[in-house]
């Protein structure tokens, strides 16, 4: 009986038409690929891509040097060096983030009392030399004022959340 | 003993006792911030608040005494409930910034919050503000709003310090710690409140935003500035020393650092720093490697041990050198056939040498010192010289011990001084002389009195003893007084390996001459190990004539210094957080260290620089791998209790002939070695201040000179120009004028006529 059932299965092909009968539905369905780079994925809020430093609106750094980020990094990318500034206040000399370390965790981001370090939407960078995903301070200060806008609209919509 | 029970465990604790003592021994953490075991207690900032059964209310846990059959609960409903209401008012006051406070990481405010704070704050009020306070160059009090008013600064200053320089003023939430009397924290021990202030308002100004706590390193190391020995836990970051903290041993330093020892390691970080073996060629320095210089050295050596003799070599070290370095010196020293070898640079009187059974040192332990009852202080800049030995009979003195001194300066020793004989420098021997023969007849009254009433009696010879020209009869008579009275008496050991030279035989053994007198009759070659002769020598002026009249002057030292006007190689050394080594402390106690960081540059550790010395010399027994292997040759078969011994005989009296002004020599604290000259914070305190000619008013009257006035001093040949200040604390006859300074260094000896006039 077993091989009866078998012999019609085959004869009759019926598992090549289910086969192609999956194939007939995502011919016709809404297709989902993304055509990239003419098209894009829609990023959240929490999007973490490349770091920035970011600023008050008076033009003051966030940032207070005091190297949460560089203790809670896993990977041990960020490195900072701290000095008094003439006013009086703590502020870095150094703060340098090795990209080609930085696992993207958020940690940082999450750990920062003052919001300065963050990571952007950005996630189309790349290297041509050595150095060139070493970002100094002055690196992700120019990510960050260039980007201001969109940083603080991102961290306006999950404040709630955090 | 009695029995409580805390958290229902049974714990058996003295009768007098506190609960929060009973619960520490017991091993039960109760939280607190104004508690500290060496303070007393103040109970104000109510943390430490525990439920005690049948007590209506909690009560502070460091407050209450035990009592038999106590029940406490330390973290019980209303206990827990007691300390977070406690924790939040604290947190009213206090900013919630810990990410800019330098205190982060390392605060006990921060760490008893995550216990017992909440995570937000229900205080939405004004905060109190409290400005900041400049109080000096080493303690910063920047940031004042942090305190939580603990008293624990002031408690310090008052209890261990022995000066109350901070203190509390206004009352109420205008409460606020103040130094309301000079302006500034001049104590020598200053540096302790930066470890006692629980929260970042007392914190250290030269690492102020140096590195956070968790970044830091810690290597254990050994005091190398006085010979007390205490424990330094040696805080580094990329190879550099930032910070310097205490390593408890109750039996030395307790839980305390002087400022020395602690703030001394900027020196380490100098500008100054020698990196690089150094050649004088036709007058003009040039930078050579590791071979060029020690065969330049090696080859310069043997001339002059084969034309001049080997007797024409001389080898000078300090006492801040290791048991190692001394030990290779010694016997490289020996190993070319020169017996010429000392490290006793500022001594004068070396009559005792051979008449000494053994190795001179404290006498006693550092611990016995405490319990001495009667304690005679003879020739000692006590507070300057070993701040911690002063702390330490100061607690004595709060005990009931008498303290007696015989000095020729009657500088503030901040505690109870029992009975006192300030008297000229000639006049020491027969002011010992009055008090031996005193305690011989069992006189009452006066410091013989005092002795005489003690049953554990401690006489205690200090550096200004040791330098003194009589040193031996002072010594001879301190044993006299202390065999008579059945106590003990030592010295004070100038450095940290003083008795770790003798130990490593870096003293002349035989017909050598002995540090004054390589100096006094100069050789033709000197090989100075970390001396700057200039200003490590107790006769300054005739050191530097000594330096210039030689052919060959090999310094090894970690610093460009004066040497590089007349030696002929600079060979760059490791001090001693960049070297293993050893150091025998006053009480004889064997500290071996490692290096906390790699040397700087092309520095090499001493003892590494000498044995290769050795093996170019060809001289036997160079083949060392480590320091280890030099420590242990040179303690071998050595019983070091054994080798301690402060007897000596057959000194006789040397009649003193005093004409004229006799100068008074201090080196002042942060004057006394190399390291310590080049720490930038320790040089901008008022101890660090250029040295003053100080004379009684009667004696400036006679000269008609008025205090603040330029004057010229001089001995013999040379002079300097120095303002005077008015001191009646001294005796008759005397100028103070203090050594190791460079606008002194061209007076001459530390002892001496001297003469004043107007400039």
């Amino acid at each position: 009986m077993k091989n009866l059932i078998n012999f019609f299965k085959r004869f009759l092909l019926l598992e090549l038409f289910q086969g192609l009968s999956v194939t007939g539905k995502y011919f016709f369905a809404r297709h989902i690929t993304v055509e990239y780079p003419e098209e894009k994925t829609p990023q959240g809020t929490r999007f973490r891509g490349l770091h920035a430093q970011r600023r008050y609106p008076n033009g003051e750094e966030r940032c207070i040097a005091c190297k949460l980020c560089e203790a809670v990094c896993p990977a041990l990318a960020i490195k900072i060096e701290v000095a008094e500034r003439e006013d009086g206040s703590r502020r870095t000399t150094q703060y340098d983030i090795d990209l080609t370390k930085c696992i993207f965790c958020g940690f940082c981001e999450e750990s920062c009392p003052v919001d300065a370090i963050v990571e952007t939407r950005i996630f189309e960078y790349h290297g041509e030399n050595r150095g060139d995903l070493y970002y100094t301070k002055d690196r992700l200060l120019t990510v960050g004022d260039a980007n201001e806008a969109q940083i603080a609209r991102d961290r306006a919509a999950d404040a709630k959340y955090r | 003993m009695i029995n409580i029970e805390i958290d229902g465990k049974k714990i058996q604790t003295e009768n007098g006792s506190t609960v929060i003592e009973a619960a520490h021994q017991a091993g039960i953490a109760i939280p607190h911030f104004c508690y500290h075991k060496k303070l007393s207690i103040s109970a104000n900032c109510r943390m430490c608040l525990v439920q005690v059964e049948k007590a209506p209310k909690p009560l502070p846990a460091c407050a209450t005494p035990v009592s038999e059959g106590m029940k406490v609960f330390t973290h019980s409903e209303q206990a827990v409930k007691a300390q977070k209401g406690v924790m939040e008012f604290l947190l009213v006051n206090h900013p919630l910034d810990c990410p800019i406070c330098d205190q982060g990481g390392e605060c006990m405010l921060q760490d008893m919050s995550v216990g017992y704070g909440n995570g937000h704050s229900r205080y939405h009020e004004e905060k109190r503000m409290v400005l900041g306070k400049d109080i000096g160059p080493l303690v910063s009090a920047e940031e004042m709003s942090r305190c939580i008013n603990c008293t624990r600064c002031v408690r310090f200053g008052q209890e261990i310090a022995g000066q109350m320089e901070l203190g509390q003023a206004f009352r109420g939430e205008h409460a606020e710690i103040m130094s309301f009397v000079s302006g500034s924290v001049d104590s020598e021990l200053s540096g302790n409140m930066i470890d006692l202030c629980p929260v970042g308002a007392l914190t250290s100004k030269p690492f102020r935003y140096k590195a956070r706590s968790w970044e830091l390193s810690r290597r254990r190391s050994v005091s190398a500035h006085d010979s007390l020995g205490s424990g330094l836990a040696v805080h580094t970051k990329n190879n550099r020393v930032l910070r310097v903290l205490p390593i408890e041993n109750e039996d030395i330093n307790e839980c305390w650092l002087s400022d020395r020892d602690r703030f001394a390691y900027e020196g380490l970080n100098s500008e100054q720093r020698l990196t690089k073996p150094m050649i004088k060629q036709g007058g003009q320095w040039r930078e050579v490697d590791w071979q060029a210089a020690l065969e330049f050295c090696a080859n310069g050596l043997r001339q002059i041990a084969g034309g001049a003799g080997a007797e024409q070599i001389g080898a000078l070290a300090t006492g801040n050198s290791t048991l190692e370095e001394m030990y290779l010196l010694q016997k490289l020293l020996r190993g070319i056939g020169s017996d010429n070898v000392d490290f006793r640079l500022r001594q004068s009187d070396f009559s005792a040498d051979g008449k000494q059974q053994g190795a001179p040192w404290l006498g006693m332990s550092i611990a016995d010192i405490g319990k001495a009852d009667r304690i005679l202080i003879v020739g000692s800049f006590l507070r300057k010289d070993h701040p911690l030995l002063a702390a330490r009979i100061r607690k004595a003195v709060v005990r009931g011990a008498q303290v007696s001194v015989i000095h020729s300066t009657d500088d503030d020793l901040l505690m109870k001084v029992a009975h006192k004989a300030i008297v000229a420098p000639g006049a020491m021997a027969d002011a010992m002389t009055q008090v031996a023969k005193g305690v011989a007849a069992k006189q009452t009254g006066g410091i013989a009195g005092s002795l005489a009433s003690g049953d554990r009696v401690a006489v205690l010879l200090g550096n200004f003893a040791q330098q003194h020209p009589h040193a031996a009869q002072l010594q001879a008579m301190a044993q006299q007084i202390a065999n008579v009275t059945g106590g003990k008496f030592g010295f004070i050991g100038e450095s940290a390996n003083s008795v770790g030279g003798h130990l490593a035989r870096a003293t002349p053994q035989g017909k050598g001459l002995n540090a004054a007198a390589m100096l006094a009759a100069p050789r033709k070659a000197y090989v100075l190990l970390n001396v700057e002769p200039e200003l490590d020598c107790a006769d300054a002026r005739q050191a530097i004539a000594a330096m210039q009249s030689a052919d060959l002057v090999i310094a090894m030292s970690a610093y460009k210094h004066g040497a590089t006007e007349y030696a002929d190689v600079l060979l760059p050394i490791a001090p001693f957080t960049e070297t293993s080594g050893t150091f025998v402390s006053g009480e004889g106690r064997v500290q071996t260290f490692n290096g906390s960081v790699k040397p700087l540059g092309e520095a090499r550790p001493a003892w590494k620089v000498l044995r290769v010395l050795g093996n170019l010399l060809k001289a036997d027994g160079f083949e060392y791998e480590t320091s280890q292997a030099v420590r242990d040759e040179a303690l071998q078969g050595v019983d070091v209790a054994a080798r301690l011994n402060n007897a000596v005989g057959g000194i006789e009296s040397q009649a003193a002939a005093v004409n004229g002004l006799q100068r008074v020599a201090d080196v002042p604290i942060y004057a006394t070695d190399a390291i310590v000259r080049r720490a930038v914070s320790l040089q901008a305190t008022a101890d660090a201040a250029p040295p003053k000619a100080w004379l009684r008013s009667s004696e400036l009257g006679k000269l008609g000179i008025a205090a603040g006035a330029q004057v010229k001093v001089a001995q013999g040949q040379g002079s300097a120009l120095l303002e005077v200040a008015a001191d009646d604390g001294l005796p008759e006859g005397v100028v103070r004028v203090a050594a190791g300074h460079p606008m002194t260094a061209m007076l001459g000896a530390m002892f001496g006529t001297i003469t004043v006039e107007r400039a």
